[in-house]
């Protein structure tokens, strides 16, 4: 025996590959992530970088810890839990308290995903669920706007950030008021709900208003999400469907309704459309895989959350479209499944 | 006009478009393999029952004489690949896996490439039925990689009126060019061949479809085409599967064949391309399919090319002729989207083998860790029957092999494997598909 015998894999076919795999597609969904949780730093200060960090560490800790429980492998290294965690901060208000941040964390990953199975299984999408939850349990705080571009914003963190663990966050409303001269402490969405005022269409475009920590820039998040699309890492029929029919709706009820209902470009760009059109609702575990599929499951959120902004009692209605969206998506498919090569039209099943 | 082009371009919806790899030996001519000392021809390398052999061990044999009978309408003859005596009849290696009965034949040195058994016919004038016995005489089997037999494909119910003949020159696999190289060079046998066929299945038209990145066999060709404009051919789309027959009818007339149902079934043969210069050029000289154009290519073999072999030839002697280098992570037979990887060098080339691929690791990739379905689609996009592979893998996982022939239409899924290729978590789809549909003809014999 000279050498050892050359051996030879026996694979089945297909013998060669072209995805991306998972690890990579998710990897870039964090890149993408990566420039609008800079420009939240930069518009909101530490309090939003402390946010971040935290979100994103509880939801890998928490995905860290159920694994270890459950005796699965490590699936830290697919990037999905630091997506969810990534965009559960950015939907956040800046100065939300970081314990009830820690809270959303868990409930995300171990309500919204562990639950149902893990990566690939998750009905909704899990940052949203994660969302839901502290919207309900923390009503005041998750709609406690701080202003942006504060001075100072690098050195001081907002009062409420630092709230002890299940203690109620102080007023912010003085400190905002100190730290920007007229700060109303709404949204541009609550201002023109309750207060019939409207932020210009290019601050909205370019973040300078007060907002969730990564929602505010759309721009921004058009770009990042221009990027994914471009290297076919992010389904565009989505938001294309999603942002069209919001703006479609917005202009039917300006045109029929009213000038005091605003424009089409208003509704783009405030609250946190762009960031769930592009980012959320394009989570693939959760809509749809056929091709019509697809643009109704856009549409429908797109409508939904025109119409819970205008006649809803919350000023912003992206987070309960994108969840009903994703309730509604398996009926979608079901209802939309395309014709099969060589069969005569569907006949609809019993 | 460039872009008109494009998008004139005839073709189906969804597939997918692997690399292509086919410059290393594309524009490399086909040359001729010297014989093998011992040449290895399976009784059952075609689709159907085996042959019956009828020489003995220790008798004779001539190169192109009939060693082996058709047993019955679905099976075809073999004919000995070179002169020699028969040394074995027994079971031998196959690159299918199980051991196969062959006729092992120990080639004389100075056996010659004259072949010395042929009987020439004027096939112009022998009747459809005389033609469809020729071809099963000559042993000619579907060259694709099929290696169904040809005559019973030509042999259409009498119900059935063929408007079309469908010609394949596809080759949307990559790094295969057997069927380039025999357009080229072998131009007058495919038409010749064209014509026969066309006379057997009664069809007035005959459409040569070929990919657009082969456009010099198409200008080839067209300056070959017989003047009554019976005979046309066109270019379709570089697109993986373009070649499958199903994909190709609907590029080229715009037609579906019916779920279930057969190319006939909407007045449509399909014959590849090498199979039809195969016929033109056995038929008249009353000859026996024992060579056929091979690719040999990849990494692993520094003289990469298409070869005329003869059918029985060891792969080791094939691959050592091509300058094999010896190390390899993967020897597949056919092309890599639907090839098959082989475990051992001792099988023979037969007559469905289109190329032999000498992969490296860098080639194929690491094997990669398979993760839950995403859901990203990519598959659904992919498939061009339009089936949802991402729910067929799910039920498949499950192992409802039932529900996944009656919901979701299993049976109509040709393996292509565009969805394999596609899936960013690895599942191998197309594998559990492969599974899924034998467990159900198990169950249902």
């Amino acid at each position: 025996m000279s050498k050892p015998q050359p051996t030879i894999e026996l694979r089945t076919s297909p013998h060669i590959k072209s995805a991306p795999t998972v690890e990579q597609i998710m990897r870039n969904v964090v890149f993408a992530l990566l420039p609008i949780s800079a420009f939240a730093v930069y518009e909101f200060g530490i309090s939003a970088l402390a946010l971040i960090l935290t979100v994103t560490g509880s939801c890998l800790l928490t995905e860290h810890l159920f694994n270890r429980a459950g005796e699965k492998p490590n699936s830290l290294r697919d990037w999905s839990a630091a997506i969810t965690g990534l965009l559960l901060a950015l939907t956040l208000p800046p100065g939300f308290p970081l314990w009830m941040g820690v809270v959303a964390g868990f409930v995300a990953i171990a309500l919204g995903k562990v639950l149902f199975g893990g990566l690939g299984f998750n009905v909704f999408n899990p940052a949203l669920v994660g969302r839901a939850f502290v919207q309900a349990a923390f009503p005041v705080a998750i709609t406690t706007w701080t202003p942006p571009l504060a001075p100072g914003r690098f050195l001081e963190f907002i009062p409420s950030t630092l709230t002890a663990p299940f203690m109620t966050p102080p007023s912010v409303a003085a400190w905002s008021h100190h730290a920007v001269d007229a700060f109303s402490g709404a949204t541009p969405l609550g201002l023109w709900k309750f207060q019939g005022i409207v932020v210009s269409t290019s601050d909205l475009f370019t973040g300078m208003s007060a907002g969730s920590a990564g929602e505010t820039s759309a721009l921004l998040i058009l770009v990042c999400g221009a990027y994914l699309a471009a290297r076919r890492m992010m389904d565009w029929r989505i938001p294309a469907a999603m942002l069209g029919t919001a703006a479609l709706t917005a202009l039917a009820f300006r045109l029929f309704g009213g000038s005091h209902y605003p424009t089409p470009l208003f509704v783009l760009f405030s609250g946190g459309l762009m960031l769930g059109a592009l980012f959320m609702a394009t989570d693939m575990v959760a809509s749809p895989l056929t091709p019509l599929g697809v643009w109704i499951y856009g549409a429908v959120m797109g409508f939904i959350t025109v119409i819970i902004r205008y006649f809803g009692g919350l000023p912003e209605g992206v987070m309960y479209a994108i969840l009903l969206g994703n309730a509604l998506s398996p009926l979608i498919a079901l209802i939309t499944q395309p014709r099969v090569y060589g069969a005569r039209r569907e006949r609809s099943k019993p | 006009m460039t872009l008109l082009k494009w998008f004139g371009r005839k073709s189906f919806s969804h597939g997918v478009h692997p690399q292509e790899h086919k410059d290393g030996t594309a524009h490399r001519a086909i040359r001729r393999l010297p014989f093998a000392p011992r040449m290895i021809v399976p009784l059952a390398q075609h689709i159907g029952k085996p042959s019956r052999p009828l020489v003995k061990v220790g008798e004779e044999v001539l190169r192109g004489q009939l060693i082996a009978e058709a047993d019955g309408f679905m099976s075809v003859p073999q004919h000995a690949p070179a002169t020699g005596v028969v040394e074995a009849i027994e079971l031998m290696p196959s690159a299918q896996g199980p051991r196969v009965r062959s006729i092992v034949i120990k080639v004389y040195e100075a056996s010659s490439q004259e072949v010395l058994c042929d009987q020439s016919q004027d096939v112009d004038n022998l009747d459809p039925d005389a033609i469809v016995q020729a071809v099963q005489a000559s042993g000619l089997v579907g060259l694709g990689g099929a290696a169904f037999p040809s005559h019973v494909k030509l042999k259409v119910p009498a119900e059935h009126a063929i408007h079309t003949l469908v010609v394949n020159g596809c080759e949307c696999e990559p790094f295969l060019t057997t069927d380039h190289r025999v357009m080229l060079e072998q131009t007058d046998d495919l038409i010749r061949g064209t014509r026969y066929a066309m006379r057997v299945v009664g069809a007035k038209r005959a459409v040569i479809g070929v990919e657009d990145n082969k456009m010099d066999a198409v200008e080839t060709i067209r300056a070959r085409l017989p003047a009554d404009g019976n005979i046309s051919v066109e270019a379709v789309e570089t697109k993986y599967p373009q070649g499958s027959e199903k994909m190709l009818i609907t590029s080229l007339l715009g037609l579906e064949v019916p779920s279930g149902g057969h190319t006939f079934h909407i007045g449509v043969v399909v014959n590849n391309v090498g199979t039809l210069a195969a016929m033109g050029q056995l038929l008249p000289r009353g000859r026996g399919l024992i060579e056929r154009v091979v690719t040999v290519a990849g990494p692993g073999v520094s003289k990469p090319g298409n070869y005329r072999v003869p059918i029985g030839t060891p792969l080791r002697y094939l691959l050592g002729y091509a300058g094999f280098s010896g190390s390899a992570a993967e020897v597949i037979l056919g092309g890599p989207m639907m090839g098959n990887a082989i475990a051992s060098l001792d099988v023979p080339v037969t007559k469905g083998v289109s190329g032999v691929l000498v992969l490296s690791s860098n080639a194929i990739g690491q094997p990669r860790t398979v993760h839950p379905c995403i859901k990203c689609g990519q598959c659904v996009s992919a498939c061009p029957i339009h089936l949802n592979p991402s729910q067929l893998g799910l039920l498949a996982a499950k192992r409802e092999y039932d529900l996944m022939a009656e919901d979701f239409h299993l049976k109509d899924c040709i393996e292509c494997g565009c969805c394999s290729f596609v899936c960013p978590s690895s599942i191998p789809l197309v594998q559990y598909f492969r599974i899924a549909k034998s467990v159900l003809r198990e169950r249902a014999a």
